[in-house]
């Protein structure tokens, strides 16, 4: 018994539920801080345990397996190659967060619900059997939802209620229960996986979260890109040529479209929520285009975007920590008082982009073979969505940092916790961009298992 | 060699590094150190960099290709070459190594001119932070094997000049115009890196080598047929009209004259401005693959040139006057490269004239101020206005001269042509898509859906 076959897993998913009942009795603010970061920092740590077992070849869990006590020996919890790095990633994305919280914000942040949300989504990201997936993807949008019921959940709560359907019903069609035939199956599941994903016209969701509920949360409920892993898991296995078709086309508008709608808007969040649709969907249209080379690149660009989008949102987190919510209307100046929030909000924005020397070159790089080689105008689409998401960086850049100056008497340095926070982040996105072999090597032997699943899949009822 | 191959990119790389790291973790360098470090950097590598043809010409080497391995390689197991890679490589030809030095000699002299210009400027640590990014672009650009890195050179270089466009950022000016050349930039970057991924899927491989043969520049045989270098060739041509400023993407070089000096020299003036012509002359074997290719090469560079000639005459700023100087010079080495394709030896003349005008237009630029100082000194000496050359207008027949007059003001409506038929109909598009995205949000909701632009002050929660 070597440590690495302790069952990290079930600890990385269990510790922030533990995170909660114990921070749910905490009253003081700065406690409920600490406790939340120990919880997020073990959970991550757990994780990547789990990652170093897959890579060792080690058998998680053994008797101590979730799977042994509570699913009779079903094996509906467990790490693949898809999963292994998404695991520590998505722990990473909520222990940056919480340690990027600023001490103003602290009395107001739930961190229970962020722990909630984070069992919520470890879970989910370490499910592979189809009926515990759906449940997990089900609660895991509960969080938001409750968080912001007081203030009208309509957009948001619409959303994700025809998304539980959708699912629910592709799933049963799936399982042949009888009521739903099996051909509908993965038009249920692609449909279920548009809304998750925000794919227009579903994607108002989206704007609706960010828009009125609060930045951390919301960033750490996209962030992870859940709906992806929804497609790669629930519908990539089973969904003809054409289903993939289609949503491929779809998502290559929504993600034009999006980064259109980024270049011209004129508030941060919006822009910000765009740029996240934009990029959701491009990780998206690799996916469905089933090519080796179009999903080894979505998979590392779902990594890198994940990283990148996450080091935006706490820069513009801690902005409006500081100023309140931002205009993109005229220019603000802010260099002066924030050079480190600058430099970090240019070099995360640029990283999401695919700027060389970042983890996401070489996955915009694939991306775009893989998709000049399906269809040249894909790939014409795909360069075109990359080039509109670079503007609208540098001119939200541009607008928030230069063009005046901006005076005040109260210091908006950044705070350690802060720099800290986005330093992890951008060493990783540059660390990666440096020597990124190891990661697409791994995510090509995702790939490779997606396209085998595919290979093997049952031929639909007629 | 492969050391001194290396270290010639290698150094600007470590100036970034140091830069960079400085910054993000809020110790900014001194300026004294900033000087220093600058310094080692450009000996070092302009050391390296001349050191490797010295052992090509002891050698009688004339095309050493330095192959760093594979940085990324996985195999697809099916298609046409059953593996992907992405080659690190660099090439050292006579086409490389003229640009290289060159890029090194004037960004050095440009170092050692900003350390005294921009001393205790508010802005010193950015200025040689984005002056080392430059650096690396031109000559990873300047050095690349293959397309794919030759693309990443290419991207530095223009973010780093965009940005150096925006230094002074207590103005809105220097931001707006620095936007715009990002937004022409990213159309270049975007028509580039969709030539670099078809050449790769036509020869398997972004290598040179293998899509211009081993034979040394310029004599190199494309890997593809004449329609496919075409095709490819003009999506270059598109990417080196963006970067080069080649109508009808002019517009932007006149604005980038809203940088510091040094950067303008060095970056507008010399070495960004011809990059989009090196890329032409590095890929030239497809202009001489394709006459319709190369009549078009040809024709974009005259078009440039005369627009260049006629706008520059009636420029009222010496910054804007030598910017259109430098344009129109660029048109004819443009020129000289589409006719290449008839007379290989003008690919020579093109890069002689491409150095020996990167040279000359750095001291153009970096003597503006004296000279205008100078200008003005001579004329209260005699106490009358220096005689003028008669300016390209004046020679025009007289029904098109107050016409032409206009156009030349404008700067030939090309950013007007632009904005009216470009940015505007685009904003307006997508506002309006915005709009109605709002009415359906409020739809949904019931009427508490979406709020307004930021500058509505409803209350939102933080966190």
């Amino acid at each position: 018994m070597t440590l690495l076959a302790l069952p990290w897993l079930e600890l990385a998913i269990l510790l922030p539920l533990v995170g909660v009942a114990c921070v749910a009795r905490v009253r003081d603010v700065r406690l409920a801080l600490v406790w939340c970061l120990a919880v997020t920092g073990a959970a991550l740590a757990c994780t990547l345990l789990v990652w170093a077992g897959f890579r060792a070849g080690v058998p998680a869990g053994g008797r101590w397996s979730a799977n042994e006590w509570l699913f009779g020996g079903r094996a509906v919890l467990g790490v693949d190659d898809l999963s292994a790095p998404l695991l520590p990633l998505v722990a990473l994305l909520h222990f940056v967060t919480v340690l990027a919280t600023a001490r103003k914000k602290i009395a107001r942040f739930s961190f229970t619900w962020l722990m909630a949300g984070e069992s919520l989504r470890l879970a989910t990201f370490a499910c592979l059997a189809p009926w515990p997936l759906v449940a997990l993807l089900t609660l895991s949008a509960l969080p938001p939802y409750v968080e912001r019921r007081e203030r009208g959940a309509g957009v948001y709560g619409l959303h994700m209620v025809l998304f539980a359907v959708l699912l629910i019903l592709g799933v049963s069609a799936l399982d042949g229960s009888g009521l739903i035939p099996r051909s509908w199956a993965s038009v249920l599941l692609g449909a279920a996986v548009l809304v998750r994903c925000g794919v227009v016209p579903f994607h108002v969701w989206v704007l609706d979260l960010f828009d009125a509920d609060s930045f951390g949360t919301t960033l750490a409920y996209v962030a992870p890109l859940t709906g992806v892993y929804a497609a790669v898991r629930l519908l990539l296995p089973v969904a003809p040529e054409w289903v993939l078709d289609g949503i491929g086309l779809l998502a290559l508008l929504t993600a034009v479209y999006a980064a259109g709608m980024a270049v011209v808007q004129q508030d941060a969040r919006r822009f910000f929520a765009y740029l996240f649709l934009s990029h959701a969907a491009l990780v998206l249209v690799g996916l469905q285009l089933h090519t080796v080379v179009s999903l080894t690149g979505a998979l590392d660009l779902w990594v890198s975007v994940a990283l990148a989008l996450t080091g935006l949102g706490l820069t513009l987190r801690a902005l409006e920590t500081r100023l309140g919510r931002l205009a993109l209307t005229g220019f603000q100046g802010l260099y002066d008082e924030t050079p480190a929030l600058a430099v970090y909000f240019l070099l995360a924005g640029l990283a999401s982009v695919g700027f060389p020397g970042t983890l996401g070159f070489v996955a915009a790089e694939l991306l775009v073979d893989g998709a000049v080689s399906a269809n040249p105008l894909v790939g014409l689409a795909v360069v075109l969505t990359a080039a509109l998401n670079g503007i609208a960086v540098v001119r939200a850049y541009l607008v928030l940092f230069t063009g005046g100056r901006y005076r005040t008497a109260v210091s908006l340095t950044i705070t350690w916790r802060e720099r800290l926070a986005l330093l992890t982040l951008l060493a990783l996105i540059l660390g990666g961009g440096l020597i990124p072999q190891s990661l697409v090597i791994s995510r090509h032997r995702a790939a490779e298992a997606i396209l085998q699943s595919r290979a093997v899949r049952p031929e639909p009822a007629r | 060699m492969t050391a001194l191959g290396v270290l010639a990119v290698a150094a600007p790389a470590a100036l970034v590094a140091l830069l960079g790291a400085a910054t993000l973790i809020g110790a900014p360098l001194s300026e004294a150190a900033i000087g220093r470090a600058s310094r080692w950097v450009i000996v070092a590598g302009l050391l390296a960099v001349s050191a490797v043809p010295a052992f090509m010409l002891a050698t009688g080497e004339r095309h050493v290709v330095i192959d760093l391995g594979n940085w990324v390689e996985f195999h697809t197991g099916h298609g046409q070459h059953g593996r992907y890679h992405f080659a690190v490589k660099f090439v050292y030809d006579r086409l490389s190594v003229p640009f290289a030095i060159l890029s090194y000699v004037l960004c050095g002299t440009i170092a050692a001119f900003a350390v005294k210009y921009m001393h205790r400027e508010p802005g010193y640590n950015r200025f040689f932070a984005l002056y080392a990014v430059f650096l690396l672009g031109m000559v990873t650009a300047a050095l690349a094997g293959t397309i794919e890195t030759l693309f990443a050179g290419w991207e530095l270089v223009g973010l780093s000049s965009a940005l150096l466009i925006a230094f002074f950022q207590s103005r809105p000016a220097p931001s707006r115009n620095g936007l715009h050349v990002w937004v022409v930039y990213r159309a270049s970057d975007a028509a580039l890196l969709v030539a670099a991924v078809v050449l790769h899927h036509m020869v398997g491989e972004g290598d040179f080598d293998r899509l211009l043969g081993i034979e040394p520049w310029p004599r190199g045989r494309p890997a593809v047929a004449a329609p496919q270098a075409l095709a490819v060739g003009l999506l270059l041509l598109a990417a080196a009209a963006g970067k080069s400023a080649l109508v009808p993407f002019s517009g932007w070089l006149p604005r980038a004259m809203e940088g510091p000096t040094p950067s303008s020299a060095v970056f507008y003036g010399a070495l960004s401005v011809h990059l989009g012509a090196y890329l032409l002359l590095r890929l030239s074997p497809l202009i001489g693959a394709s006459t319709v290719l190369a009549v078009a090469v040809a024709g974009l560079g005259l078009l440039t040139a005369l627009y260049a000639q006629i706008v520059g005459s009636a420029q009222t700023d010496i910054k804007s006057a030598l910017s259109f100087a430098s344009l129109g010079q660029v048109g004819l080495i443009v020129a000289e490269i589409g006719g290449g394709h008839w007379v290989p030896f003008l690919w020579y003349v093109a890069l002689v004239h491409l150095l020996g005008h990167a040279c000359l237009r750095t001291l153009q630029f970096v003597r503006a101020p004296n000279f205008l100082q100078d200008h003005r000194a001579l004329e209260n000496a005699i106490g009358e206005r220096l005689p003028r050359p008669p300016g390209l207008l004046r020679f025009a027949p007289e029904s098109v001269r107050a016409w032409l007059y206009r156009f030349a003001l404008e700067r030939g409506y090309l950013d007007a042509l632009l904005t009216d038929y470009v940015v505007r109909p685009f904003v307006a598009v997508f506002r309006w898509f915005d709009a109605r995205e709002r009415q359906w949000m409020n739809l949904l909701s019931g009427g508490r859906g979406a709020s307004g632009p930021a500058a509505d002050a409803a209350p939102k929660k933080p966190g």
